[in-house]
């Protein structure tokens, strides 16, 4: 079948349904000239015809000793295979038309594979961004889906030599004018969106890009045509097999930045991995890997890298060599700006809602006193977690749901802002409540009896000798506050903290980057402890 | 000369909860007249202070201040009627209650400012002089933590002042004082009523009501014992209540 073909798809058909997590039973169907289910039969004869072609006798004869070696001595269990059907195409997924059976181009290498090592595969289906750790734990023997090799994932992960080159695609709608590369999208204040943890993801960061992260492969490609981002960036296999069909959008400048798929084992799992590399090599080199690229379109010329692909090794060491000081401070101090924005419009919602909040307890009347209580009760008792997810997840889904005339769709700032000032809107209502009661009934009724209304005598009298006893706790709060924000990396918002998970990731420069993010940090809230000890010390006077 | 301001108190009663602190208390003070109040502690002088510039209110009776009336009980009319009793009838407390986070002339010149609207150059040449009248000219710029108790009770008598009122309540403003710094405070308080001020206040300093008030008014229980010039009240005292009260503070 051709991935032509399949191009036409639905993609609700390649959802996974909720049933059966493994199967072994997709080797049922197979591309070509392969075997059925179980073992390898006709590998002598499959062996034979490879090395007569290619000349590597000795090679093919020393596999096929191992292998039958080890069928003949016990059959050995099968090898648990990794990967995400959901939503995989062109990788993994399930077969349209027959929705038990799961087929893709790593369906149809895995069974290459199964007949090269003798060894029977099994289809485990495991979420994507799990895939990593789940192989540390030891859910399954190996994760082969489209796993980019990159230098922090080289640090844990012993890949396989690789089986696919990878280059990115940038797609943009058919009426684009503005931009045709990513570096005028940047120019342009383009939004790109991209996958978590991607090749993509970080190039998109190298550059200084700004994106937006989805969690699969069909929604990048649906905001683009809704016009919610302005282009996207994923791997080309994905690009063919998601975009290219569609008539609203079209492929921006030509592929770059090429890259390796290879299969993941653990460090342990030294002598796995090498009968990997060495039936890898098999493949290419019978050309059997050609063909089934080519049978899913996915040949192209990058491919003869394949033949020399020792470069692995290179890309950690390559990877940390661009990460520079000038390369990640730039994207440090967009993380910072972001902090300080998030943070500062945070305490001014704050600041403005636990003014009246406090006032309403002290002064309203007892319906508001009550709803004031209510308020700070529960906001002091929700996480600010949760409070961001609903704003910015659940609010949408509330419209949706209620049939809301309005949009409740919060961008990821305004998201972050909102929780965070709902959030410390409580604990600055409790703070300015003890500190406007702590000034005595005496300073009202001098200033009543100096003819001054209450808003004045409060404006005026009370306030400012309260901001006394209020700016120490605020202060301290205000620096919590920004520490507090790294979380809303939740919602997409990629403040300083985030932005050293992705930097240190990509350069795998986690104490380099980790203290200039320190410094960072301490650059910004020092001098706030110093601002309010100077404004403690200001409105102090006379006290 | 400053305008006359009579004060007339009509069967005041004032309650807190059950307890009747003030009851049916009646007393005409003729402008320009100086009152001192005296009575044990916990007798009502403070409340009957605060009733008088309707920073409390009361249960029954009358209070007239110059040409407003306060009447019993609350609401919105009773608060803006004592706003106007306010701005004629100044008060001063025993503990000065002084705006810590202004200086002497910021005090004193930050209600002629935002109440009276002035402008501040206005306010600060009045406010000067103000100063200046206390004897604290030179301390203008100091916050109140940087005063001694009786500057910080003359600039309250200056911040007071600076309103322009026809009349003064007073309540202990020199209690709170060490002995040797009263007698600035009281000095300030005779050259007031040279002014033709109208004074209500409540002291334990029998020599200077003696000396300086046209009247004493003695209150025990919410009551008026006694009621006449100094001379008659501290020296005969018709009931024994008040004899005995005032054997005790003139020892
Ligand atoms: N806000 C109040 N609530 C309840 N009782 C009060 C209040 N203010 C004063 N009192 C009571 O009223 C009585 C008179 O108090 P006060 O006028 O301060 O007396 P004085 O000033 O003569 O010492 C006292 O018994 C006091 O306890
Ligand atoms: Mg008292």
């Amino acid at each position: 079948m051709r991935s032509a073909d399949r191009t036409t798809v639905p993609t609700e058909g390649l959802r996974r349904l909720a049933d059966e997590e493994t199967f072994g039973r997709f080797l049922a169907r197979g591309t070509g000239p392969g075997p059925r289910a179980g073992l390898a039969p006709d590998r002598p004869g499959h062996h034979a015809r490879r090395a007569a072609r290619g000349g590597f006798w000795a090679l093919g004869l020393a596999a096929w000793l191992v292998a039958a070696l080890a069928v003949a001595a016990e059959p050995l269990p099968p090898l648990r295979w990794a990967a995400d059907a959901e939503g995989g195409a062109p990788y993994v997924f399930r077969d349209p038309t027959a929705p038990g059976r799961h087929v893709g181009f790593e369906v149809d290498l895995a069974e290459a594979l199964q007949e090269e090592l003798g060894r029977r595969i099994e289809f485990v289906q495991y979420d994507f961004k799990s895939l990593v750790s789940g192989l540390k734990r030891g859910d399954f023997d190996f994760a082969m889906n489209g796993l980019e090799v990159t230098p922090d994932r080289l640090k844990a992960i012993r890949f396989s030599r690789p089986y696919y080159v990878y280059r990115l695609r940038l797609v943009v709608r058919q009426d684009e004018e503005r931009f045709a590369t990513l570096n005028q999208c940047k120019a342009v204040g383009g939004v790109v969106g991209t996958l978590e943890d991607t090749a993509a993801e970080r190039l998109l960061d190298q550059l200084g890009v700004r994106k937006r992260i989805y969690d699969s492969q069909v929604e990048p490609y649906d905001d683009l045509e809704q016009r919610q981002v302005d282009a996207v960036l994923l791997d080309l296999p994905i690009a063919d097999y998601y975009a290219r069909q569609r008539p609203k959008l079209k492929y921006a400048e030509e592929p770059s930045a090429r890259g390796f798929y290879a299969v993941a084992f653990r460090k342990d799992q030294e002598e796995l991995a090498s009968q990997f590399d060495a039936a890898i090599d098999r493949l290419w080199r019978s050309g059997r890997l050609q063909r089934i690229y080519q049978a899913w379109g996915l040949w192209n010329d990058d491919q003869q890298a394949l033949s020399g692909a020792e470069g692995m090794a290179d890309v950690l060491r390559e990877s940390a060599r661009q990460w520079t000081p000038a390369r990640y401070l730039p994207l440090l101090l967009q993380g910072a700006w972001v902090t300080i924005e998030v943070s500062v419009l945070s305490m001014s919602v704050a600041i403005a809602l636990g003014l009246p909040l406090a006032l309403g307890r002290l002064f309203g009347p007892a319906p508001i006193r009550w709803l004031a209580a209510a308020y700070v009760e529960f906001f002091r008792g929700i996480p600010v977690l949760l409070l961001l997810y609903f704003l910015y997840y659940g609010l949408p889904a509330v419209s949706e749901y209620y049939g809301l005339a309005m949009d409740l769709k919060l961008a990821p700032l305004q998201a972050a802002v909102l929780g965070f000032g709902l959030n410390y809107a409580a604990y600055e209502a409790e703070i300015y409540r003890a500190g406007i009661g702590s000034i005595g009934v005496g300073q009202w009724e001098a200033a009543a009896s100096l003819g001054m209304g209450p808003a004045l005598a409060f404006r005026r009298i009370v306030l400012p000798q309260a901001i006394r006893v209020i700016l120490p706790p605020m202060t301290n709060d205000f620096v919590a506050l920004f520490k507090d924000t790294s979380i809303v990396s939740v919602i997409a918002v990629v403040e300083l903290t985030k932005q050293y998970q992705i930097l240190a990731k990509s350069s795998m420069k986690y104490l380099e980057i980790g203290l200039a993010t320190a410094a960072l940090y301490l650059v910004m809230s020092v001098p706030l402890g110093y601002l309010s000890r100077r404004l403690e010390r200001r409105w102090g006077k006379g006290a | 000369m400053i305008e006359p301001l009579p004060i007339a108190v009509d069967h005041l009663t004032k309650r807190f909860g059950t307890r009747t602190v003030l009851d049916r208390v009646s007393l005409a003070i003729a402008p320009r007249q100086t009152v001192a109040l005296v009575g044990p502690s916990g007798s009502g002088k403070s409340t009957l202070l605060r009733c008088l510039n309707g920073l409390c209110a009361f249960d029954a009776g009358q209070i007239r201040v110059g040409p407003h009336v306060l009447h019993a009980g609350d609401g919105r009319a009773r608060r803006a009627e004592a706003r106007r009793v306010r701005s004629m009838l100044g008060m001063i407390f025993q503990d000065f209650q002084l705006f810590g986070h202004l200086t002497a002339l910021g005090n004193v010149i930050e209600a002629p400012r935002r109440v009276l609207g002035l402008t501040k150059d206005e306010a600060k040449r009045r406010g000067t002089e103000l100063l200046d009248r206390v004897g604290l000219a030179d301390r203008a710029a100091a916050y109140p933590a940087e005063l001694s108790g009786g500057q910080k009770q003359r600039v309250a008598i200056a911040r007071a002042m600076a309103m322009s009122p026809r009349g003064l309540l007073c309540d202990e403003i020199t209690s709170a004082l060490d002995p040797e710094l009263k007698g600035e405070v009281l000095a300030v308080l005779e050259d007031l009523k040279r002014d033709g001020l109208t004074l209500v206040l409540v002291t334990h300093e029998m020599a200077f009501a003696r000396r300086s008030a046209d009247r004493v008014v003695v209150l025990a229980d919410g009551a008026i014992l006694e009621d006449g010039p100094p001379s008659v009240v501290l020296d005969h005292p018709q009931t024994t209540r008040a004899q005995r009260f005032l054997s005790r503070v003139m020892t």
